[in-house]
């Protein structure tokens, strides 16, 4: 039972990030803006945030712990915005090659960080002390089984994400702008034709993709890392792949988020899972699993294909 | 008259990418102004000139070049193809390996030899590499991006394990080092490039092994009838299908030759002769990424990717003088991605161009003909 608890909340710390930023490239890409950036939006939020509260934290500032964190979580989404609005404009006002611009983004996220750190502190690195942390929830953390499962050694920024993923779920099905947000991905100019501004709505899509993007990128470092070192190891791509597994649906996305979390808290803890530990696998095979997995899963599911029809192709507006 | 609108076309393609180069360039002097203005214009002229100061740089310019315009081929040939190999980088870690293995362990073959067989060894393991995008996309329908992104992850974590288990050096945590007599040969061109220094610089033969890879990848897609239908199921899979074109198995050529030209990268990188040895790291190798960038830049042409190749060099050899004065040598990386995301562009721009010239010669050319190619460069038109 304990491996089985221990297990779980790892496999939270993984997940609740992935979940995130897949249902931010969920929003990009349901109004057909082709995400690939996500890895560099998260890492710039994760950058801005940690930094934040490493200077909040050496500072008089009288705020800690919980506050703090939701401050950083805001300067995280504002960034990823920031971000975002770079690959809005070049791939909604100028039609450029989407792929190309999130390349472009991927590279000047790490490159920007370092420099910045360098800059503004001494080392690449931006530290940070763990004040989040919440060995257990009160109330909740006591219920038996369930307790230590769900609401024990955990981050408030879990129910969060819990949060966000249903009123994700509510935003796209069962409202106006979800389903302005749907038409622009399959059909623009459908849309544009009953009076809808598809540039408005893609900009909004994008821009949600950049505020989940960011703070997922922050939600991932705080409880796996010390510091922030210019990397949020390859998560904004694992984040694509979840979204594709998950069939650009929210409540498939956090099927295949947990999927994924699973398989990484597997991989991240297997000498703290006996069973595991007496198997003797070597430590890069596990953190192949997760890959691997992409591949299989989507080998065998990607064949009817469930991507938003417009996703990728530029808006114009004279095409019938 | 269509020779002369081609000329007209790439000559507006090179300005393009010019334009994107100086516009990289101008956010790096900004950004050198902001940190430290007194040190901003020196470290700038250092970026622009440095490369060229001595013989000697240039040759360590060329030696930087080396891979990146074989990874540049790499994405750029599959970029013809109709595919985005952002693979490349998986495909350089698993071509390094067995070229290293070969060098370091094949010691039974006599030099000349065992330098070939890395080298041939490393094209086929780059190739299967490349092959698995390639297969699950032309049955699977999986998209190569996001394969090529698992691949890439899962090659290094193999890689490791593997030289763990093999070739390992305990002391350095890589690699051990290949014997000198199993690197590629200098023919002389590290003494040519030596400057007024007289010291070697670390170009060898691997740049004319690249220059000689980026000719026969032109002569592929442009004067071959392989090349033809690769290209033609670039354009467009439904109509090379119809044309009687096997699609799928292109795709996987396409792929594999693709791997292949990043796997003989990451050969050519390691078994420089300047010592350079593989880590046991989890860090993708940033060769790949900057050959998205040199294929870009190159606007996919093998002949323009050379070229690239040698200024994305250049730059990074300028960008790792700034600690001199007091600048984080990451700026240059910064500079860099400016340029691609201008590069995102210079395709619209270039398709701008393109439509007003194709509107041109119409009996009754309309009234909004633009200037002729390369004359203005105005922004892109904004539809809104």
């Amino acid at each position: 039972m304990d491996t089985i608890s221990f297990v779980m909340q790892q496999t939270f710390f993984f997940m609740i990030p992935l979940l995130l930023v897949a249902l931010g490239g969920m929003f990009s890409e349901r109004v057909g803006i082709v995400n690939i950036a996500l890895e560099g939006k998260m890492l710039m939020g994760a950058f801005t945030s940690i930094f934040f509260i490493n200077q909040v934290q050496n500072s008089d500032l009288a705020i800690s712990g919980q506050p703090l964190l939701v401050l950083a979580l805001l300067v995280a989404a504002g960034t990823g915005v920031i971000v975002a609005l770079f690959h809005a404009y070049a791939s909604i006002n100028l039609n450029a090659n989407q792929i190309i611009s999130g390349v472009a983004i991927n590279m000047f996220a790490p490159a920007f960080a370092i420099y910045a750190a360098r800059i503004f502190g001494d080392t690449q690195q931006v530290f940070f002390q763990n004040q989040f942390h919440i060995p257990s929830v009160p109330f909740f953390g006591s219920i038996p089984i369930l307790g230590p499962l769900f609401f024990q050694n955990t981050y408030f920024t879990t129910y969060l994400g819990f949060a966000i993923l249903f009123f994700s779920t509510f935003v796209l099905y069962k409202t106006k702008f979800g389903l302005r947000l749907r038409a622009c991905g399959e059909h623009p100019q459908a849309a544009d034709s009953v009076g809808i501004n598809v540039y408005r709505v893609r900009y909004a899509g994008v821009l949600i993709s950049g505020a989940l993007a960011g703070m997922g990128g922050l939600i991932f470092i705080v409880p796996t890392a010390v510091a922030f070192n210019a990397t949020v190891s390859g998560y904004g791509f694992l984040a694509l792949a979840v979204l594709i597994f998950g069939a650009w649906k929210p409540m498939r996305i956090l099927f295949a988020a947990f999927f994924f979390g699973l398989l990484q808290a597997i991989a991240a803890g297997h000498s703290g899972i006996p069973f595991l530990r007496d198997l003797g696998i070597p430590m890069q095979f596990y953190s192949m699993v997760p890959f691997v997995a992409t591949l299989v899963v989507l080998a065998f599911t990607s064949s009817k294909s469930a991507a938003p029809k417009a996703v990728g192709q530029p808006y114009d507006k004279g095409v019938r | 008259m269509k020779k002369r609108r081609f000329s007209g076309e790439s000559g507006l393609s090179v300005l393009s990418s010019g334009v994107a180069v100086i516009a990289g360039l101008v956010v790096g002097l900004i950004i050198l102004l902001i940190t430290d203005a007194s040190q901003a214009f020196p470290a700038f002229r250092s970026i622009l000139t440095f490369g060229l100061q001595s013989s000697r740089n240039f040759g360590e310019v060329l030696f930087f070049a080396t891979p990146i315009i074989l990874t540049g081929l790499s994405v750029g040939f599959a970029y013809k193809t109709g595919l985005f190999n952002i693979g490349a980088s998986g495909q350089f870690t698993f071509g390094a390996y067995v070229a290293i293995y070969i060098g370091v362990e094949a010691t039974f073959l006599p030099p000349a030899i065992r330098i070939i067989a890395s080298l041939l060894g490393a094209m086929l393991a780059g190739a299967l590499w490349a092959a698995i995008p390639g297969l699950l996309k032309a049955y699977r329908n999986v998209h190569e991006v996001i394969s090529c992104i698992m691949t890439n992850w899962i090659g290094i974590f193999l890689v490791n394990w593997l030289i763990l288990n093999t070739i390992f050096d305990a002391m350095r945590n890589s690699t051990r080092h290949v014997p000198v007599d199993a690197n590629m040969p200098g023919w002389g061109l590290g003494a040519f490039f030596q400057g007024d220094a007289l010291r070697p610089s670390s170009v060898n033969s691997g740049i004319i092994v690249a220059i000689v890879a980026a000719i026969l990848v032109y002569i592929i897609l442009e004067k071959t009838k392989f090349g033809y239908e690769l290209k033609a199921c670039g354009f467009n899979q439904n109509a090379a299908k119809y044309a009687g074109i096997n699609e799928k198995r292109n795709i996987i050529f396409s792929m594999m030759i693709s791997g292949a030209l990043a796997g003989l990268a990451g050969a050519l990188h390691f078994l420089s002769g300047a010592g350079i040895t593989m880590n046991v790291a989890n860090v993708l190798a940033p060769q790949g990424f900057t050959g998205i960038s040199v294929a870009l830049l190159g606007l996919n042409n093998p002949i323009g990717i050379i070229f690239a190749g040698i200024l994305i060099a250049y730059l990074h050899l300028g960008g790792f003088q700034m600690q001199l004065f007091g600048f984080v040598p990451e700026i240059i990386e910064i500079v860099i991605a400016v340029i691609i995301y201008f590069c995102a562009f210079v395709l619209l721009i270039k398709l701008f161009f393109a439509n007003r010239a194709k509107r041109a010669p119409l009996p009754d050319p309309p009234v909004s003909a633009g200037p002729p190619p390369g004359e203005g460069m105005d922004p892109p038109p904004d539809e809104r």
